[in-house]
């Protein structure tokens, strides 16, 4: 369908048989990004309509700076009708607390920075508590903790199905229990684009506006709107250390453990973590171009490089049980 | 992620990415029975086609559960839940997603026991294609009808039925030909448009993605090849402008627009549009979006668009082209599918979300069930869950609708449990029931009485509850939250006479009053009785039991049939 095509890559479809059923009528169609655009818009529209308090889970990666500008799309010429939450681990890499001051300040955009400051305190870490405990405390109780603070009765999330296996049972809307827990035996189910915002006292909704793009579709959305991302997605010469087979970018004051040893290494991220439990890629690609292209011949998920996601069989499914994202 | 080549195989970069954005998304639904193969085939369509990750497939070649036959149990790598893995069926729709360089695919992969007849709805809402799975060792059964069945009720334009597991019955041609014309019958009785049946076996990778050496007969596309081709049918019947505001957006003072997402028809800047409910006239000024001002907006685009003059307009109300008006009605019919353990009633109460409207609704009437696995019709008092059934159906204020089979937006939606909350079913309309079908200019008319009842749902009434003030509170409590306008008046604070001098304030504000005081004369109740014309309830003459609970739940099929008064006298007989 590539004839007749605009710049939206709208286009009549030529001798598509449209006209086979009688009383059906052709009709234009929009391209398949346009339609993923327009059905998160969707989301974002209906979500900010019914829920009292909506805020939006902003992880500063990639899929968090897509969701930002279909949000921003959404509420055009108005400005976005809720804050944006991060939850700060404070292991995360100083290039992204940089973007996101940056970045949040120059759209006009309400930030809120949380941190389980409790734990901290506590000196938790993932070398102490393993990446598991670690991500318990700083990530899931941290983020429940600040839903329940902020009284948010729904929040965006920037999942995708295609990311892991539990996740392609994910609804659009995800209902959470008064505990922040998901039940994927018990998930309401969902139609066409009708969505039931319907929630009691201390219950809350996850709304997915992404769950039906694919990792491909972020990048290729990104190149199109010339959406501007944190740097470490582009490849660059790092110190770097190689632990359990994953390569860590280091820093002036980062834990390096016995018989690791510090080398020059150019590459990038392809999903943005914790400093130390997120993996680099060997990789030249310095461009949105240059990355997609690495991307369609790669043959390897982008979670391969979190830790966290390949401690157990079945261990994101646990932690979203247990309210992570 | 199977782009297969590289960029320069397509041109350089930016054909690439141009090539790529005009891909075309096909959604489509895989339903089968259990043990029939659909996680196979599906596992093998996402392997044969390069989409699955190295990491994925050796995670699936080191796990403890081999189910297959095969060196590679390719149903792993789409069952996602640990309950699902330990047990070896697929208990919850699951997306998966994969393109070839001619599309993008989204699948709703749905299970196929009975009991998640409600997956498969929910898969088959949005598709474009259905794939129906038979075995070939066991040929078109109960489940091949409930599911072909559920595609036809959801209005799904095109089935492709996969003749699996081809391989255990020697390839046979005449196997494939004897149940392609059985589904052929059973695609005829359903009246489902367009059919092709393809002969596979997943297991093995005949004719998924790779055409089969095995069965030469065969020269059709191959399941792959039917997917890249099948015509991308449009959604809708008609070019009438349908357009749901979900949301107003105002900046400033300067800008008012009405964001929504086009269910039909194409808007353009100048065309006269209808607001409804109110039936005001406008012409559209401007579609703006982030990117600028658009020339025009078509489904499924999600934009703004502002008026040339100051009409009422807000959430859940409809533009809409004025030559083309949806039909207004508050009284309608719809196949149901009923999701919920709770059985659905006659006479209950539930909210109903349309488009971007959620209005409060009542069954009215359960016109039959339909056995999914004969097809017959069956007449039943409840919906119990999974049932499909024709439904009756009233709501408080009109919907703005179009059958289902012309537009699946405007003629779908889903019925919430007012307390649980709980997603009880989803329905398709099929017709209304009244004649209001013409949108009458209202804006300049007075409000009147039977505007107001229609407001409220119900006729205005009195209460009269003697000597027991802890009934009468719980009686409000109940009315209030079975969505009716109550009011409870204690005669500390308003005595009999004066009572009998506000009533008719109160009768016009077309509220239920409960009038909770001491023993009143029987004078006094005949004034009060002909004040409130009749629909007045002496609770000292309807024999109620003592206990409270009791006496409410006798008491509230009594007092729901003021809603039902207000809708015979206004719409007449309806069948």
């Amino acid at each position: 369908m590539a004839n007749n095509s605009n710049e939206n890559g709208n286009s009549v479809a030529p001798g598509s048989g449209l006209s086979e059923r009688p009383g059906f009528i052709a009709t234009k169609t929009l391209n398949y990004l346009r339609t993923l655009e327009a059905e998160s818009i969707q989301i974002f529209r209906e979500a900010a309509a019914e829920f009292a308090r909506p805020v939006m889970l902003y992880s500063i990666g990639k899929d968090s700076s897509v969701m930002l500008r279909l949000a921003q799309k959404a509420f055009y010429p108005g400005k976005i009708p809720f804050p944006l939450l991060h939850i700060d681990t404070s292991y995360k890499f100083p290039e992204m607390i940089e973007f996101r001051d940056r970045y949040t300040r120059e759209i006009g955009v309400e930030l809120i920075v949380h941190k389980n400051q409790e734990a901290l305190d506590a000196g938790a870490n993932p070398f102490l508590l393993g990446t598991q405990k670690c991500c318990s405390l700083l990530k899931t109780k941290s983020l429940l903790d600040a839903l329940t603070e902020g009284g948010f009765t729904a929040a965006f999330g920037g999942a995708r199905r295609d990311e892991e296996k539990s996740r392609a049972k994910e609804r659009v809307y995800s209902f959470r229990d008064s505990f922040g827990q998901w039940d994927p035996k018990n998930q309401r189910p969902e139609l066409w684009n009708i969505f039931n915002s319907r929630i009691n006292k201390g219950e809350s909704i996850r709304v997915f506006p992404l769950s039906n793009w694919t990792e491909a579709d972020i990048w290729f959305y990104i190149h199109l709107e010339k959406i501007p991302i944190v740097p470490l997605y582009f490849a660059k010469e790092h110190n770097v250390v190689i632990r359990d087979g994953s390569i860590v970018v280091v820093y002036d004051n980062s834990v390096i453990l016995k018989g690791e040893k510090i080398q020059r290494m150019v590459c990038r991220m392809r999903s943005l973590g914790c400093v130390s439990c997120t993996g680099a890629i060997r990789s030249e690609a310095d461009t949105v171009p240059k990355i997609i292209e690495e991307m369609i011949s790669f043959r390897r998920s982008e979670r391969e490089n979190r830790v966290i996601d390949h401690d157990e069989e079945g261990s994101m499914e646990i932690k979203k049980r247990e309210g992570y994202f | 992620m199977s782009v297969t080549a590289n960029t320069e195989a397509w041109g350089g970069f930016e054909s690439f990415i141009e090539q790529n954005l005009a891909k075309e998304l096909l959604r489509f639904t895989t339903a089968g029975s259990v043990d029939d193969g659909k996680s196979t085939l599906i596992g093998r369509l996402l392997h044969d086609s390069k989409s699955v990750f190295e990491d994925q497939l050796a995670a699936v070649k080191k796990s403890r559960i081999n189910r297959s036959t095969g060196a590679v149990d390719f149903s792993l790598l789409t069952d996602g839940l640990r309950a699902e893995r330990e047990q070896g069926i697929t208990i919850d729709v699951a997306y998966r997603y994969f393109e070839t360089p001619r599309r993008k695919f989204i699948i709703a992969d749905t299970p196929g026991h009975e009991q998640y007849t409600r997956n498969m709805a929910t898969g088959a809402s949005t598709a474009n294609l259905a794939v129906i799975l038979i075995d070939s060792t066991k040929g078109v059964l109960a489940q091949t009808r409930r599911h072909t069945y559920i595609a036809s009720l959801l209005g799904i334009p095109n089935v492709l039925v996969a003749i699996n597991k081809m391989d255990l019955v020697e390839y046979r041609e005449e196997v494939f030909l004897r149940l392609q014309k059985d589904f052929d019958a059973l695609a005829k009785q359903l009246a489902v448009p367009h059919v092709v049946a393809i002969p596979i076996s997943a297991l093995a990778g005949d004719n998924v993605v790779t055409r089969s050496a095995h069965m030469p007969w065969y020269h059709g596309p191959t399941f792959l090849e039917h997917l890249e081709n099948v015509p991308l049918r449009v959604e809708t019947m008609s070019d009438a402008v349908r357009f749901p505001v979900q949301y107003v957006i105002r900046p400033d003072a300067s800008f008012r627009g009405f964001a929504g997402q086009v269910a039909s028809g194409v808007i353009r800047p100048g065309d006269p549009v209808v607001s409804l409910p109110s039936g005001q006239k406008s012409r559209v000024r401007s579609i703006a979006t982030f990117d600028g001002d658009a020339p025009e907006a078509f489904p499924p685009m999600s934009v703004t668009v502002t008026l040339e003059d100051e009409i009422d307009l807000s959430r859940g109300d409809m533009l809409v082209s004025p030559g083309h008006p949806p039909r207004v009605s508050r009284h309608f019919e719809a196949m149901v599918v009923w999701f919920n353990a709770e059985p659905g009633e006659p006479g209950r109460s539930y909210l109903l979300k349309h488009t971007s409207r959620a209005v409060r609704a009542k069954a009215l009437k359960i016109r039959y069930r339909v056995n999914v696995n004969s097809l017959v019709q069956e007449p039943v008092e409840h919906l119990q869950m999974n049932d499909i059934a024709y439904v009756e159906f009233e709501t408080v204020s009109p919907l703005f609708f179009d059958p289902y089979t012309q537009n699946r937006i405007t003629g779908s939606f889903i019925l919430i449990d007012p307390i649980s909350n709980a997603t009880l079913g989803a329905g398709m309309i099929r017709a209304d029931l009244s004649d209001q079908t013409v949108i009458k200019d209202a804006a300049h008319k007075p409000v009147t009485a039977t505007e107001r009842y229609k407001r409220h749902g119900h006729y205005p009434a009195l209460i009269l509850v003697e000597g027991n003030p802890a009934l009468a509170s719980r009686l409000e409590r109940a009315l209030f939250d079975d969505h009716f306008s109550v009011l409870r008046v204690n005669s500390e604070d308003v005595p009999v006479g004066a009572m009998q001098s506000q009533l008719g304030l109160y009768q016009s504000l077309g509220l239920v009053v409960i009038y909770s005081c001491d023993a009143v004369a029987a004078k006094a109740k005949r004034r009060l009785s002909a004040l409130a014309a009749d629909r007045f309830f002496d609770l000292s003459t309807l024999g109620l039991p003592a206990e409270e609970s009791d006496s409410i739940r006798k008491l509230l099929p009594l007092l729901n049939r003021l809603r039902a008064i207000a809708d015979s006298t206004d719409q007449g007989q309806s069948e």
